[in-house]
């Protein structure tokens, strides 16, 4: 028995310990978020800051309306909040889909063949530093139409992480698997499809994650050029210089990317067995 | 230098046949240096490097063969080599009069590090091999031999799990068991147990030795241990250090079958042999240690 006795003691006040960190830190969140709109509610009834800058009350009244009421449509100029964010998350559904179309098969390839490696290494090397932005005059011109614009530019911005990271996971597959599959006699094909890919899978889940990551920031400075979405919301909002529904659709945007970058973030433990991940 | 089984000893063969299995004949490997010419305006040349030289060896049918020798000296080069997974650069290796140049399903390897696919549960591990080896083969055939390999190496109730829920000891019981799935004519083992505590190599030696029993299969296993050597095997091949190494003579360990560790421990013949052994290592591992003080 008393043998036994610290043991538990130990266990309890270790995890007294935890939830206290957790608590602690809560508090501490709550706290610094109730003084910093207290701050921003003072300042901005005393007018410390830049003229016609909202109250944190009146943001959160917004806000507040803009949850409550997403889907109305008054016309491309007034539309819910709802259906922009539908609008943008549908542009980088349609990208993102198309740049992974694209991004994992020529990984796979680049990753497994040294001279394709080293034939195409150039142009990624050179075109991933580029600003997808840089590419929106030439969508215009291609196109013609904003949204295939759009859908341009997140494809392009969300093929380099993709297409990095799967050559990478393909090129240093352990490799033990390798001699398992060749000790066994399996073919190309075979070693690709149930060794190579699925060793990489980790590496390729952490691609996508950051190519979501990107396309949801560039999707809102695209949007700023081409008419509805949540980042024309914005800009519309600055035309009429009503500074709250901005404060409000950023908060929007930051929720979504947190929320998507979760879902991966589920994946790649789903696919991680045991191995550390990046 | 030629050490070959027939010629110093009569066969181990339960049928009395002394047949060649496997043949390695003037066996040598060189690893390439970087000394073309970029490497030499670099001035970052490295020189060839010998390591196994001249490698003459015959093991019959049903043979359990150790390789013993100093760290570094090349056994794993020649494992390598016999299993297919890389190529002498002289010399032959023949399997039943056969030469062979690259890995096929008749050669089974175990690997120090278990080399088992993390994505795939313990039973789609030894699933692979099955279907990769007899694609043909009916379902029902197939999952019936997954479940005898299973139970042969004690798995049972872990069918599901993944590798990385298994202790060392579990999971090396399923690289054995992938590897005999296929029914190869022969076992190739890399220091199975080498990442094993001690405990736990004691208890998978013993269950080699039963499953060696159960199934006579020709095994080459590259070991550190003495013990483990003349617990399992019927010949014991010591090298010499590398580079270049060399086979130095290849002991016969004459202890009845089927065995177990006290019997074996107690065999007139057993510290004589184990005697013999340590000497070999000792002096080769010293001469290592000398050749890298100079
Ligand atoms: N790919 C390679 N390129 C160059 N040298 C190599 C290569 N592989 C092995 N060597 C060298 O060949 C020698 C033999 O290596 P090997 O792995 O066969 O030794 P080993 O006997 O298995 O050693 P250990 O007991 O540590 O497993 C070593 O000196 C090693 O440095
Ligand atoms: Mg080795």
């Amino acid at each position: 028995m008393a043998a036994v006795k610290p043991k538990i003691i130990n266990q309890k006040s270790a995890h007294r310990l935890i939830s206290n960190e957790n608590l602690q830190a809560l508090l501490l969140f709550l706290l610094s978020l109730g003084l910093f709109l207290l701050f921003w509610e003072m300042g901005a009834r005393l007018k410390l800051f830049a003229k016609g800058m909202p109250t944190a009350s009146l943001t959160i009244t917004e806000l507040w309306y803009w949850i409550t009421h997403p889907f109305y449509n008054n016309g491309p100029n007034d539309l819910g909040i709802g259906w922009n964010l539908l609008i943008s998350l549908r542009r980088v559904a349609i990208g993102y889909t198309l740049a992974s179309i694209i991004a994992v098969p020529l990984g796979v390839l680049v990753g497994i063949s040294k001279i394709a490696f080293k034939a195409f290494n150039p142009y990624f090397q050179l075109l991933k530093p580029v600003s997808p932005l840089a590419w929106l005059p030439l969508g215009l011109y291609l196109f013609r139409n904003s949204e295939l614009t759009g859908i341009f530019i997140i494809t392009i911005a969300s093929i380099w992480p993709t297409l990095t990271n799967t050559a990478f996971g393909v090129a240093n597959v352990n490799p033990d698997y390798l001699d398992v599959s060749k000790t066994l006699g399996a073919s190309r094909w075979r070693t690709i499809f149930k060794v190579i890919i699925p060793a990489a899978l980790p590496n390729i889940i952490s691609g996508l994650r950051i190519s979501m990551g990107i396309s949801w920031l560039v999707i809102v400075a695209a949007e700023m050029l081409l008419g509805t979405g949540l980042g024309y919301f914005i800009w519309n909002e600055w035309n009429n210089l009503y500074i709250p529904n901005i404060l409000v659709a950023i908060f929007i945007i930051g929720i979504v990317g947190i929320i998507l970058d979760q879902i991966f973030a589920y994946l790649e433990k789903l696919v991680s067995f045991g191995r550390q991940s990046s | 230098m030629n050490t070959s089984f027939t010629s110093n000893s009569p066969s181990v063969n339960p049928n009395g046949s002394a047949s060649v299995q496997i043949s390695l004949s003037h066996v040598s490997k060189v690893f390439w240096g970087k000394n073309g010419w970029l490497n030499k305006i670099t001035r970052q040349t490295t020189p060839n490097f010998i390591a196994i030289e001249d490698i003459n060896l015959d093991i019959q049918h049903n043979t359990f063969v150790s390789i013993i020798g100093p760290s570094g000296c090349g056994k794993s080069t020649l494992l390598n080599i016999i299993a297919g997974l890389s190529s002498a650069t002289s010399g032959t290796v023949s399997i039943n009069g056969q030469i062979v140049d690259k890995p096929g399903p008749d050669r089974g390897m175990v690997f120090q590090n278990y080399a088992l696919m993390p994505w795939m549960t313990v039973e789609d591990n030894i699933k692979f091999a099955v279907e990769t080896v007899y694609p043909k083969m009916p379902r029902k055939q197939q999952k019936r031999i997954i479940q005898e390999k299973i139970q042969l190496v004690g798995l049972q109730g872990a069918e599901k799990k993944h590798p990385h829920e298994l202790s060392g000891g579990m999971r090396q019981r399923v690289g054995i068991a992938r590897a005999l799935a296929i029914n190869p004519q022969i076992l190739l083992m890399d220091e199975p147990f080498g990442a094993l505590d001690a405990l736990t190599r004691g208890f998978l030696q013993e269950e080699i030795e039963r499953i060696w029993e159960k199934q006579r299969k020709t095994a080459i296993m590259i070991t550190h241990s003495i013990d483990e050597a003349l617990l399992l095997s019927d010949r014991i091949v010591m090298m010499t250090k590398g580079p270049a190494a060399r086979i130095d003579k290849v002991l016969k360990v004459p202890f009845s079958r089927p065995r177990n560790r006290t019997v074996v421990e107690n065999h007139p013949a057993y510290l004589q042999l184990k005697q013999d052994m340590e000497n070999h290592l000792y002096r080769e591992t010293r001469a290592v240690e000398e050749a890298r003080i100079k």
